[in-house]
């Protein structure tokens, strides 16, 4: 069973007040807790504020990358509407959910989605002996404070052999890592990645923001 | 002497370096910093360079105190966890050292423990914001330091001819708020890519020392292409070490071009850095050929 918890209700409200926002709620796997009855309680709270939630999708297994990107071109219109997107999942919903949408972008010139913003909802916390759902290249660290709205959707644990936080070491050489992931396998820089991805939508200023610091206490 | 005392008197500022040896008997490493003796202003010393296993660059930063030398203590995250780095800076600061280089640091897979635990609990930023704190009189989880915090000179890296060059160009930025001081660079070949490099970081307004690496011979220029990031040896070098074979194995090709590189480059930076990996001896030539003693 997998654990996540909302990220603390400040965070999420500093990012989407006031905004229109899409909503997605993945109710999949029995092994990932999730937890329901908060993220309604904020909803409503949103609702309250003056938040436009254009629209509030409850999904499963977003993990599963083909069957979220047809689900995706469903929510099209919804989509061009709204402005962010907060994801109730474990971090790899978040991921899979970044990549597609930065994916249908690329693909159609329509650009729909490339300027969303993409922010996790949760924070997903260790759970010894499961290690995600992850049928796809996405892997979640459950670090328990997710980074995924500060990087684009990216994760900087799973996607830097060093699990850097404030940016590429300079150990990269032609956009791969100086060192070979699992089973020999040469990784692509996760930071020029995340660079990439913020510098299409527009987003580079997030970067400069603070300085990151893990927080071990919570893994 | 801090060396921002030296940047703000407007003095072109030279370093170089030494790596401690793989055993204890550091004799040998410090007869290598006697050769700089006076002819530097500041000597490096190297954290387990390459992810390999040496002694200790605090304690060898120690001895080069004591003979009356100006060591830069170069700091990894690679090793250490956050109890320990923080530990060693304090360590510095009591031996008298006042300026530290604060890095990431290499993977443990390039080095001679590859079974090895990568720490990476901070990185280069999240560093000089610790030493900051310390500064500033309490530890990174904000309990107060007892006494008189300490105070250094904080050095920091960036690699100018990376490509692509933004994603070094704001983490050097995030540095510089953090708290860095001054930088030293990766080691440049290519002058034009330099000048660019510091035409965009010119409103930083921060010292900038070239990285020079003595080009040993034709085989490390093409490896160094092939392997080391952000490095690139252009053809034209590449031809001048083939040329002559016995002037490059003397050592003599590798000087003339470190000190042409550096009369190319030092209208456009404040300092320069040596890394001769072993061929200290070379350094004084170097030097004196490039105008600087």
């Amino acid at each position: 069973m997998l654990i996540t918890q909302l990220k603390p209700k400040e965070d999420l409200l500093s990012f989407i007040s006031g905004e229109k926002v899409f909503i997605l709620q993945c109710y999949g796997c029995a092994e990932v807790f999730l937890p329901k009855e908060e993220i309604n309680l904020f909803l409503e709270e949103l609702n309250n504020s003056g938040t436009l939630i254009v629209k509030n999708i409850i999904s499963d297994y977003l993990c599963n990358y083909e069957y979220t990107k047809l689900r995706i071109n469903l929510w099209a219109e919804e989509l061009k509407k709204s402005e962010k997107i907060v994801i109730f999942s474990c971090g790899i919903g978040v991921q899979v959910v970044s990549t597609i949408l930065n994916q249908v972008s690329s693909i159609s010139h329509q650009s729909p989605v490339t300027s969303h913003q993409i922010y996790p909802g949760c924070d997903t916390l260790y759970l010894n002996g499961f290690q995600g759902l992850t049928p796809f290249n996405f892997d979640c660290a459950q670090c328990g404070q997710c980074f995924l709205n500060y990087t684009g959707g990216i994760c900087p644990l799973t996607s830097c052999a060093k699990s850097l936080l404030n940016g590429p070491c300079g150990g990269a050489k032609n956009g791969k890592c100086e060192v070979a992931g699992p089973a020999g396998i040469v990784m692509d820089c996760g930071w020029e990645k995340i660079y990439k991805k913020l510098e299409t939508i527009g987003r580079l200023d997030i970067l400069k923001e603070v300085i990151k610091l893990r927080d071990y206490s919570k893994r | 002497m801090e060396l921002k005392e030296l940047f703000a008197k407007g003095k072109f500022v030279v370093t170089s370096e030494v790596g401690p040896p793989k055993g204890w008997q550091i004799e040998k490493t410090l007869e290598e910093a006697e050769i700089l003796r006076g002819k530097v202003d500041a000597i490096n010393v190297t954290d387990n360079q390459s992810s390999v296993m040496r002694f200790g660059a605090l304690a060898t930063c120690h001895f080069l105190k004591d003979r009356g030398f100006e060591p830069v203590f170069q700091i990894t995250c690679r090793d250490r966890n956050r109890l320990a780095l923080q530990s060693d800076i304090l360590n510095a600061a009591a031996f008298g050292i006042e300026n530290l280089l604060l890095l990431t640091g290499d993977h443990p897979l390039l080095g001679d423990h590859k079974d090895a635990k990568p720490v990476f609990d901070l990185d280069s930023v999240s560093l000089i914001h610790t030493v900051k704190k310390l500064e500033d009189g309490s530890d990174l989880a904000g309990n107060k330091l007892e006494g008189e915090p300490p105070k250094f000179c904080l050095g920091a890296v960036v690699s100018p001819c990376a490509e692509p060059l933004e994603p070094q160009l704001f983490k050097m930025e995030k540095k510089i708020k953090a708290g860095a001081e001054f930088f030293q660079t990766q080691a440049v070949y290519e002058v034009d890519k330099f000048v660019k490099f510091m035409e965009k970081v010119k409103n930083f307004g921060i010292p900038i020392m070239a990285g020079i690496v003595i080009l040993k011979s034709v085989g490390m220029a093409k490896y160094m292409n092939e392997n080391v990031a952000g490095v690139f040896v252009p053809d034209n070098l590449i031809e001048e070490l083939k040329k002559d074979k016995e002037k490059t194995k003397s050592g003599q090709t590798g000087i003339e071009i470190a000190a042409r590189l550096i009369k190319e480059l030092k209208p456009y930076c404040q300092g320069i850095h040596l890394m001769p990996l072993g061929w200290n001896d070379k350094v004084p030539a170097i030097l004196s050929q490039a105008g600087l003693i």
